[in-house]
């Protein structure tokens, strides 16, 4: 698998530096605005790299993944009820409880493919969805706020730029994994068994396993998207985190380009930036916002960076 | 090394294959002909493990595998050439090689090496691949993307990965369709070649080829098969001639 130096990676790295500066900025007379905007930005970019490695590279469309956000997100509201405020345990709580989900569900919904897949993650989000909406102690339907931001001990994540470079970190460092992850070979056998699954089983590979391991560390890395949308919004309610969020992810990973590097950063950008501009100048946002999805879908299949590297992809490959 | 004794299998009230026995020996090469609809299909999906037989048992390497699954069939050791090329369209043909050698030789492999250490980074894998595509002439480009390769390359390169995973018997499921005939005839000489340490099970249409390699020959039409034996046996057949040869 070639990774030649592209379009897309040149602005993949500029936005990561851009993104990496932008407090500074805020001292010089940066609207503060503009930094929930991107701490926001870089939540959705973490959720939809995690839904890009099933979605893009292991081929499975999952109508779900809010679920992730859901499990990640309560990891911080349900400690908090009981006055706990250890990060580390939060954190924990999130990437335990969300591999576990995704454990338990993979292993029943990727047996199935195509639109079964689709339909069975959204009634396991949907499940999850519901117990949390029952669950009155925590807030149940009205949401629950969060006293107890996480307490890292050396810093607490209340603080916006704490928060902000804490996210920033998270979002390189699953970026750096997924990187290394889809160029090892447990990459290759994930590539492979999307594009050939035949050909696989005929070659000695179990797929499944390695579609099971790609959904666990796919649901690990959205339920971090919950736990830090949790410290983020400070108040959290299941409708924050309902299958339109899932459905909105999907839109992140395929407007970027899925199976890409970049994607979902690119997809995150665009929808965070977009939806704040078009809602600014109508009320009915929804529907130009739309119809750029649909312009999107129609005129570049590969999303934004396949979009991006378009003149250089004309090039001879040899 | 292959046994297949009584597969029957059928969709529906169609009987697909009926009471199909036949035996692929080491260093043989064992053609199955037959008109299109006979069941030549049915027959190697059985083999390789894609459908299970309503009735009748596999046996391969001593073991009884009508039960096992694809996976399984090919760490035993049989290679299945695909009759529409099912290659990695997508990657580059040094890549669509790695994918079958990394599964032969996975067991050297660290944590490190699964999840972490670039593929493209170790040179071993490299050069088996490469030594690989040199054998049918393929290493000209290792980095082109596979669907820019021509029809014949990509046949070759589907042996080639076929033959990636080391196995000691091979079903041929169509090596030479829609090949030039100088590439067909490079493709007869491997095949010669590979009898040599594989037992082969051959499923072509080009007669010529057929009667050039096959040791044994069983003629399949309508799910049965109504011949079976020594290319000039075969040719000699009266039934074999008007049910099928005669019709060409």
């Amino acid at each position: 698998m070639k990774f030649p130096l592209k379009t897309s990676i040149i602005l993949f790295v500029l936005m990561l530096l851009i993104l990496g500066l932008l407090p500074f900025a805020s001292i010089i007379g940066l609207n503060a605005f503009y930094l929930d905007l991107a701490i926001r930005l870089m939540i959705f970019a973490i959720a939809a790299t995690g839904l890009n490695l099933i979605l893009g590279y292991g081929g499975f469309i999952s109508l779900g993944h809010a679920a992730f956000l859901l499990v990640g997100a309560y990891s911080v509201a349900i400690p908090n009820y009981y006055d706990i405020d250890n990060g580390w345990f939060h954190l924990g709580l999130a990437v335990v409880c969300s591999a576990l989900f995704a454990l338990l569900t993979g292993a029943v919904s990727l047996r199935t493919r195509g639109g079964s897949f689709i339909m069975i993650t959204l009634a396991f989000a949907q499940m999850i969805y519901f117990l949390f909406v029952s669950m009155e102690t925590f807030g149940g339907s009205d949401g629950i706020s969060i006293s107890f931001t996480s307490d890292f001990g050396l810093f607490n994540l209340g603080d916006t730029l704490y928060l902000y470079y804490f996210t920033f970190g998270m979002l390189l460092a699953l970026s750096g994994l997924i990187y290394r992850l889809n160029r090892s070979r447990f990459g290759y056998v994930l590539t492979g068994s999307r594009l050939q699954p035949r050909r696989m089983h005929a070659l000695g590979y179990s797929p499944f396993r390695f579609q099971l391991g790609a959904y666990v560390v796919s649901g690990t890395i959205t339920g971090i998207a919950g736990f830090l949308l949790a410290n983020f919004v400070q108040f959290i309610s299941p409708e924050m985190m309902d299958w339109f969020r899932s459905a909105e992810l999907i839109f992140m990973v395929a407007l970027g380009g899925a199976a890409t590097l970049s994607g979902p950063l690119f997809g995150a950008f665009s929808f965070v930036v977009l939806e704040h501009i078009m809602s600014e100048w109508t009320l009915y946002w929804h529907l130009p916002f739309g119809l750029f999805l649909i312009a999107i879908a129609v005129f570049s299949k590969g999303g934004l960076v396949k979009l991006l590297n378009h003149r250089s992809r004309r090039k001879p490959d040899a | 090394m292959l046994e297949i004794t009584h597969i029957t299998k059928h969709f529906g009230g169609v009987f697909a294959n009926r009471d199909i026995s036949l035996c692929v020996e080491a260093q043989q090469i064992h053609a199955l002909i037959g008109p299109n609809g006979a069941g030549k299909s049915t027959l190697i999906a059985q083999i390789s493990g894609e459908l299970k037989p309503d009735s009748g048992r596999i046996r391969f390497a001593q073991r009884d595998i009508t039960h096992f699954t694809p996976e399984r069939r090919n760490r035993l050791g049989m290679g299945r050439m695909f009759q529409t090329t099912a290659l990695f369209n997508e990657l580059s043909v040094l890549d669509n090689i790695r994918i079958p050698l990394l599964r032969s030789t996975a067991r050297r492999y660290s944590i490190s090496d699964w999840f972490y250490k670039a593929v493209e980074s170790d040179s071993s894998i490299r050069k088996t691949a490469l030594t690989m595509l040199e054998k049918l002439g393929l290493d000209h480009h290792p980095d082109q993307l596979v669907a820019a390769l021509s029809h014949g390359e990509q046949r070759q390169l589907e042996m080639v990965m076929t033959l990636a995973t080391s196995p000691g018997c091979l079903l041929l499921d169509e090596p030479m369709a829609g090949m030039s005939s100088e590439e067909s005839a490079r493709m007869i000489k491997l095949i010669r070649c590979l009898k040599n340490d594989h037992a082969i099970l051959l499923v072509e249409h080009d007669m010529h080829a057929v009667f050039d390699l096959a040791d044994t020959i069983s003629v399949l039409v309508e799910g049965s098969i109504i011949a079976s034996g020594t290319p000039d046996e075969i040719r000699r057949n009266a039934a074999v001639q008007a049910a099928y040869l005669g019709t060409r």
